[in-house]
């Protein structure tokens, strides 16, 4: 069993009486791509966000390439990176400017080379001087991407990457992920409500529930396990049966 | 630990920002050329009316560039700040290896750059339109500049640690600080016009003691050098404070999620 790239213990987090996450644990392995997946309020953002460093966790663990989160930040960070659908790049920097801008943050060796490589994996070089502000949301999807290939990350988190872009975009950049992922052995977190592409993409997936994990598993084999068609209506039946406890709670 | 790379990003953005949009350059520069011309007039016309042995330009004019100098101090650090507000660029920058200290020094980066460009237009401005020079303060400059340039620092980040905490609605709380503390620091007179619960403020602000010891010199009297050390080091508390505020708030806004959906809806 490889080292994990992320590992995740006994992580909770709470506002006041809401108990957002409780108690959750799973790693990330090299090479892997685990889904994390959940209705709307499940507590999916908060565990990225946890993950990602903004947000403190009431109590549990995270460790990122052997460096403990809450311990050593600078150097947890340093190993991932994220792209998230409604976390933008600043609009009134160019692509180039904050490919700059964040590459000096994490400390890029050979800066300028690595822009043009990244330009070109993600088919930007034709915007390189064109403002984030203006690009069309598949241009900025595939800024946000190449921002996050900027430090080589070992762990990439991604939320919902594919929202919000056409199926022959969201096919892209699944395909650019996936090749990533083999190339550069990384691991990655997925968060999509796509489950088509959860199927297609993830190794693993978590279903989290009112900020447990009630289900884990490989999606190709979990809806068969559970009785359901589809990961789709394994998906549907969790989220009904969470909330049906919600309302009798 | 400090990484200048870090610091250099947080500097580069903004540089970025003015060099694209050179709209952001004319506040920076209008204004204080505006107060100069307007006090400069000002001073000129009071030098040929009074009987006074006093020089109006290094009295008058002098305060008014060196209250420009901090008010452009701490309009540098927030300004810089109210970028990432607006943008709402903290998820971004955070959940990157910038730690807060990197996050303050580019911001202090960006205020000495934008602040000794506004400085030198104005005391070029002031020199060739009204014979001001600096040099009439002698010795004293140094600590005169040095206390303005941390009390402008320790207010700028106090007032992003405020943005922070109370969301960008909070910016118009931010702006007219300067005006405010005005009154109190004698920029334009003696501490001891000032009503007596006023002064007791008076001796908390260390601009007080930079315009007094300005209208000594201006009046001929020695630089008073026990007054200034008094200053320097309240202004370093203050900046020390203004360093703590902004870590305190900072932990607050990734404690309670503030940070991750920071917006003017989120934010209250």
């Amino acid at each position: 069993m490889p080292t994990p790239i992320l590992l995740v213990e006994h992580l909770s987090k709470s506002f006041g009486d809401f108990q957002a996450v409780d108690d959750v644990s799973f790693s990330v392995a090299p090479g892997e791509i685990v889904g994390l997946l959940g209705p709307n309020g499940a507590g999916k953002t908060t565990t990225i966000n946890m993950v990602l460093g903004v947000l403190a966790p009431t109590s549990g663990r995270i460790v990122i390439e052997g460096a403990d989160l809450m311990k050593d930040r600078p150097r947890a960070t340093a190993s991932a990176n994220f792209a998230a659908v409604n976390c933008p790049l600043p609009g009134n920097l160019t692509v180039e400017q904050n490919l700059r801008v964040f590459g000096m943050i994490y400390g890029v060796a050979g800066l300028s080379a690595r822009i043009d490589t990244l330009l070109q994996q993600f088919d930007l070089t034709h915007l390189r001087r064109a403002k984030a502000g203006v690009l069309s949301s598949g241009e900025s999807t595939r800024l946000s991407l190449a921002k996050a290939m900027l430090n080589t990350p070992r762990l990439l988190l991604l939320d919902e990457p594919t929202a919000s872009i056409d199926p022959s975009g969201a096919r892209d950049i699944r395909a650019r992920i996936s090749g990533l992922v083999e190339a550069g052995h990384c691991g990655v977190l997925w968060t999509s409500h796509n489950m088509q592409e959860v199927e297609a993409v993830c190794d693993r997936v978590l279903f989290l529930s009112r900020g447990r994990i009630v289900l884990e598993g490989d999606p190709k084999i979990l809806p068969r396990l559970h009785g359901a068609a589809s990961l789709e209506d394994l998906f549907v039946s969790v989220a009904k049966e969470t909330l049906d406890q919600g309302v009798r709670a | 630990m400090i990484s200048l790379n870090r610091v250099g990003a947080v500097a580069l953005r903004l540089f970025y920002l003015y060099r694209g949009s050179p709209a952001r350059l004319v506040p920076m520069l209008i204004w204080v050329v505006v107060d100069v011309l307007l006090w400069g007039l000002l001073t000129r016309y009071l030098n040929t009316v009074s009987n006074s042995s006093i020089n109006f330009v290094p009295a008058l004019l002098g305060a008014v560039l060196f209250w420009d100098f901090l008010t452009r101090v701490m309009q540098g650090v927030t300004m810089a700040f109210f970028e990432d507000v607006w943008s709402r660029n903290f998820l971004n920058l955070f959940a990157t290896p910038l730690t807060v200290l990197d996050y303050l020094a580019g911001l202090i980066l960006c205020s000495i750059v934008t602040s000794l460009i506004s400085m030198t237009v104005m005391l070029a401005f002031a020199r060739i339109g009204f014979g001001l020079s600096l040099a009439t303060f002698g010795a004293a400059l140094a600590p005169f500049l040095f206390v303005l340039f941390v009390t402008g620092i320790a207010l700028g980040v106090m007032a992003s640690a405020l943005v922070m905490r109370l969301g960008p609605a909070a910016e118009w709380l931010i702006w007219p600080i300067p005006m405010v503390l005005a009154p109190f620091a004698g920029v334009f007179y003696p501490i001891s016009a000032l009503p007596t619960p006023m002064q007791a403020i008076a001796r908390i602000l260390p601009p007080s003691y930079v315009f007094e010891g300005m209208r000594a010199i201006v009046t001929g009297e020695a630089p008073p050098w026990n007054k200034l050390v008094i200053a320097v080091a309240l202004s370093l508390v203050y900046l020390i404070l203004a360093v703590w505020l902004f870590f305190r708030v900072y932990t607050q806004v990734i404690a309670n999620g503030l940070l991750a959906r920071y917006s003017a809806e989120s934010v209250s």
